[in-house]
């Protein structure tokens, strides 16, 4: 992860790729969301999605999945150029998630993440602010999911 | 029958729970979707903002759908939900954790463009057995109206 102070508003990423299958996508449903157009491909092609559907948590979990993943390689990255890698901070939560199209079995999302804004806090001084505009994009370059992100960076000064 | 768009009106829903998390939930989550230290290990996770072992926040956001669906959405004519307007996470979900979820209705309103659904403005408030709230969330959902096809 970069420091609040190297994160600069318009900077865009792939977060990463992930491909829904029906056993993903039913073994998620199965836990968290069992409803029948998420756990049956009979059920999914007779509802508003046409098929097997992934539940719209999952496909919000994926962009999770995929987001710790990608701090991973930005940590590996840091450390090929000699720097320290940074731990980032929690989240105080999200807005505006839109689930735009339905994600069914056989999908591939593409996610990306871009810096919309930035602000330090004066309540936590080694703590900044940072939101991001996060998107899921299937094969056919739709747009089926988006939402405005926050997370706690830490600032360079804190370090 | 299935209650319908017309059954709902402001006012509390109900309270629905409580439904327990258990240490091994919490990791199993967050390997799958949100392997950060301070959601799998102890000891690094005592050094985090969160100060101990906590859930993913995604983890309450898939407790939610769980708790509203075996609570009250298996009961009503669903037609799912375009997304969530707002989701703060207040207080992290810690190991042992029994909880309920508090349900208000805020607001209902026909669709224009879709006559046979409304949509019923959802404020959830998830709490611990001691009453604090970890997440909040406000949610619209779409209720088939009485008498839309697969209603009733």
């Amino acid at each position: 992860m970069p420091y609040y102070e190297d994160i600069e508003i318009g900077y865009r990423r792939v977060t990463g790729s992930f491909t829904f299958t029906p056993e993903n996508i039913k073994a998620f449903a199965l836990k968290f969301d069992p409803q029948p157009f998420h756990l049956d491909e009979e059920a999914g092609r007779n509802s508003v999605f046409g098929g097997l559907a992934a539940s719209g948590w999952h496909v919000a979990a994926v962009y999770m999945k995929l987001t710790v993943a990608d701090f991973r390689r930005m940590d590996e990255e840091a450390r090929a150029r000699g720097e320290k890698p940074v731990a980032s901070g929690p989240s105080p939560g999200f807005r505006e998630l839109k689930w735009l199209r339905p994600v069914l079995a056989g999908d591939t999302l593409t996610y990306t993440s871009e810096v919309a804004s930035k602000r330090t806090l004066e309540s936590r001084p080694e703590w900044g602010l940072v939101a991001f505009r996060n998107a899921g994009t299937n094969q056919r370059g739709e747009l089926a999911f988006s939402f405005l992100a926050q997370a706690f960076m830490p600032r360079r000064s804190a370090a | 029958m299935k209650l319908t768009f017309e059954d709902f009106k402001p006012g509390h829903l109900g309270t629905f729970g409580p439904h327990h998390v258990s240490r091994e939930d919490i990791i199993a989550f967050a390997s799958e979707f949100d392997p950060q230290p301070m959601h799998l290990d102890e000891e690094a996770a005592s050094r985090s903002m969160l100060k101990g072992l906590s859930g993913s926040g995604w983890h309450m956001c898939a407790l939610l759908m769980r708790m509203s669906w075996d609570g009250f959405i298996r009961n009503i004519a669903s037609s799912g939900a375009p997304g969530v307007d707002e989701v703060r996470w207040i207080s992290p979900l810690r190991p042992g954790d029994d909880l309920t979820l508090s349900v208000d209705v805020i607001e209902t309103r026909p669709s224009r463009s879709r006559p046979e659904i409304g949509f019923v403005q959802l404020k959830n408030d998830m709490r611990n057995a001691s009453g604090q709230t970890l997440m909040l969330a406000n949610i619209p959902i779409m209720v088939l109206r009485r008498g839309a096809a697969g209603a009733n």
